[in-house]
């Protein structure tokens, strides 16, 4: 991971190997810390923000059903875009990453989710957890970097399509969850060839996404209006389901854009994974991700992404942990001289757009030089072992000899 | 009729369609909990102290419990530390009422939890009544009941549903001391009633009823069919008993299943559908084992973030590589297990 990438400043340079492992170690430690510490409080916490969305879906819904009165209207339509980002964000994102499955309710599981976007679960936990996780902003192996549609990095080779690139990047943000859906078919490279066209996985795939939303317009579009239209709200009530997508869409959008685009945040060239360790796992994801400033409100909107960096860190424990380890982690990076990325929403979402602008053209001057020089060369060829900690630390041993445990509960079970 | 049903179950289609992605009963649950045939739970309407360490629940199930039979159990699923664990409980009550009897015991996670932490008004989730411990629908013109500690519980349900019904019943029950005795003054009331022959013993000053001394004390054993509940030794020896004297069939158990679990390094690791067993390594996650045994595995990121690899493991117990901790699983429980970084710490049957 020392030919991060080519950038002027190298800004982990600083760090041995010994580092990166010791901030691997400590790392490790406090999600046992967390882990061990997961209890009623938590269950409680996602417990309650389940059935809040809950009533307050309800509520709009049926606050829609007579929206030709414009002050219903405003009420329902504001509700029901709260409703939808808190679906998505704060329950369905982390539900899906399997931060609750600890407590083994099948009803909040990520095995059993499914969320109120057009991409299916199965697809997104493929291409998030999976991919994006894994391989976070390297190049060629994150597609979440501009999607496949945009140029986000100075690496990436430019061509003329990109010059309309803020476009598509607005376009992508008024139907999201399309663009999402998509994205996790890989349409791209699925469509390229027609043996991809027509491989059976993939139109398997294509039923499963058309399936998906065909349900959810017939939900609001279809019967939704219809139940209005007996106080002649069905227009109304198609209008306001319109907006709670498009506001819903907007805002993921923005967040999930602070996330990984504005400036700060590094990337990584392929070669850099190779042999890759659990510290040096741990450290692309510190160097990869941003945060957002704001209130617990936006928080709890942003379904603590705005806490991307503890969220790529620890991504499957609970969301509601990420504020509370917030100044360990920044105290951190301080303590090993690396940059807390982290800025106000506006700044943010201002910073990551001028990114998409300002790479809609060739490099130039500096970037260019940069960008086009030699390609590193990396010289190991081995196995990431990621899901390894380092050997030296006692905590990881097996322990030795069998040791036999005994449930004492009284189970009057079937003789 | 068909025309209201057909309404009913378009009407229903319509709601199913309003709420997808999940379904009507997931938004019914905020508000009427009980009412959700999907998902069982019952409420505890009262919470009754028997002795020290027991407490009777009794449950108002939701919609769409079945009835038990007399002897029966339920399993009570709690959410311990926010965790969900199941355990089976003996039915108390006579069918038509729902009530467990729960006994704490040492390091019991959920008895414990719900001896002292139950509250009238809580909820607990609930699975349909089973088990096998019933009298046949011909009931004997005499019957023996040998029971010990907690194990009375199963047959407390019987006597409360079906003594009318039972003649000449004899009772030998065993206890550490009179305070323990669960249920101990409706036995006393029943024995001084006429209505059952109560032996009553207290362990912790007179020992433990050996088969030859319960032979003694119910001289016609051998014309009593038999139904017997307690610790595993008992059961043991009874059964021994039984068929050294050739009436081995005479003789129905009900087990309290102390279950051993070897936390150990490695073990055999069984694929349910497959049918594949492998002999996995106490430091090899079970995903790679099963890869090697040529099973196809769900896999994912390989590093325990994704979860795509997530298989229900039914019996057994696995180390997470990552921190060491234990996660186990017994008969009837169904834990969803990260194949990537657990390894085995002794046999385990994963349902896949």
């Amino acid at each position: 991971m020392t030919t991060l990438q080519r950038k002027p400043v190298n800004p982990i340079a600083h760090l041995t190997e010994e580092d990166i492992e010791a901030i691997g170690r400590e790392l490790d430690a406090l999600r046992d810390e967390i882990v061990a510490s997961r209890g009623e409080r938590d269950a409680k916490y996602i417990r309650k923000v389940i059935s809040t969305q809950r009533r307050l879906e309800l509520a709009s819904r049926a606050l829609l059903l007579v929206s030709i009165f414009p002050p219903a209207w405003l009420l329902g339509t504001a509700g029901l875009s709260v409703a939808k980002i808190l679906e998505n964000m704060e329950i369905g994102h982390n539900v899906m990453h399997g931060q609750w499955d600890w407590m083994r309710d099948p009803k909040i599981h990520s095995t059993t989710w499914e969320w109120d976007n057009a991409s299916p679960s199965e697809q997104w936990k493929h291409s998030h957890n999976e991919l994006h996780h894994t391989y976070t902003n390297v190049i060629g192996k994150d597609n979440d970097l501009g999607y496949g549609i945009m140029r986000v990095d100075e690496q990436q080779r430019w061509s003329p399509i990109h010059l309309g690139q803020p476009l598509w990047n607005f376009v992508n943000a008024c139907f999201f969850e399309y663009g999402i859906a998509a994205y996790d078919l890989e349409l791209g490279k699925n469509l390229k060839t027609r043996k991809r066209r027509q491989s059976p996985q993939f139109k398997e795939r294509l039923k499963q996404v058309r399936r998906k939303i065909g349900k959810q317009l017939l939900k609001d579009y279809g019967v939704h209006p219809a139940l209005s239209a007996l106080t002649g709200s069905w227009l109304t009530t198609i209008a306001a389901n319109a907006t709670a997508n498009l506001v819903r869409n907007l805002w993921t959008h923005s967040v999930i854009m602070c996330g990984h685009f504005p400036e700060g945040v590094e990337t990584f060239e392929r070669t850099s994974i190779e042999g890759e360790t659990r510290g040096e796992w741990y450290l692309r994801q510190m160097l990869g991700s941003a945060n957002i400033d704001g209130n617990r409100a936006m928080h709890i909107m942003t379904g603590n992404l705005s806490y991307q960096i503890e969220h790529h860190l620890f991504p499957d424990l609970p969301s509601n942990r990420y504020q509370e380890i917030a100044p360990q982690i920044r105290d951190l990076f301080q303590r090993y001289g690396l940059s807390y990325t982290s800025g106000s929403l506006p700044r943010q979402v201002g910073s990551a757009w001028y990114k998409v602008f300002r790479l809609s053209l060739p490099n130039r001057g500096e970037a260019k030089a940069l960008a086009e020089g030699p390609r590193p060369v990396s010289g190991r060829k081995v196995k990431a072992t990621r899901w390894q900690r380092p050997a030296t630390q006692p905590a990881t041993e097996p322990a030795t000899g069998p040791v036999a445990t005994v449930t004492t509960e009284p189970v009057a079970a079937a003789s | 009729m068909a025309v209201t049903q057909t309404l009913r179950s378009g009407a229903w289609r319509v709601v199913e369609l309003l709420t997808t992605p999940v379904v009507p009963a997931d938004y019914l649950d905020v508000v009427a909990p009980l009412r959700n045939a999907g998902v069982l739970r019952a409420r505890i309407e009262a919470v009754r102290p028997e002795t020290r360490d027991a407490v009777t629940l009794v449950l108002r199930p939701g919609r769409g419990f079945r009835p038990h039979e007399p002897g029966q159990y339920v399993r009570i699923g709690v959410d311990v530390d926010g965790v969900r664990l199941w355990r089976a409980y003996s039915v108390t009550s006579a069918p038509g009422r729902l009530s467990v009897t729960v006994n704490a015991v040492r390091d019991g996670a959920v008895s414990s939890y719900l001896v002292r932490q139950a509250r009238r008004g809580m909820l607990v989730n609930l699975d349909q009544p089973a088990g096998d411990f019933t009298l046949p629908a011909t009931r004997p013109g005499k019957i023996l009941f040998v029971t010990a500690g907690s194990g009375i519980t199963p047959v407390m349900g019987i006597l409360r549903s079906l003594l009318p019904e039972l003649d000449d019943v004899v009772l030998v029950h065993s206890a550490r001391e009179r305070e323990a005795v669960v249920f101990g003054d409706e036995l006393r009331a029943l024995a001084a009633a006429g209505r059952i022959r109560l032996v009553e013993r207290h362990t912790g000053t007179d020992g433990r009823i050996g088969p030859a001394e319960l032979a003694a004390l119910v001289p016609d054993l051998a014309e009593r069919p038999t139904w017997a509940c307690g610790p595993n030794e008992m059961l043991d020896d009874l059964g021994a008993h039984f068929a050294a004297a050739g009436i081995a069939q005479n003789l129905h158990v009900e087990r309290f299943r102390p279950k051993v679990i070897a936390t150990g390094d490695g073990g055999k690791v069984t694929f349910g559908r497959t049918g594949t067993v492998v002999d996995a390594g106490g430091s090899t996650p079970l995903l790679e084992a099963g890869e090697a045994a040529g099973v196809l595995m769900p896999s994912g990121c390989r590093m325990g973030i994704c979860f795509s690899c997530v298989l229900p493991m039914t019996e057994g117990a696995v180390r997470d590589l990552r921190d060491g901790s234990i996660t186990t699983a017994v008969e009837g429980d169904n834990v969803l297990v990260q194949t990537c970084v657990s390894a085995a710490a002794g046999n385990c049957h994963l349902d896949h």
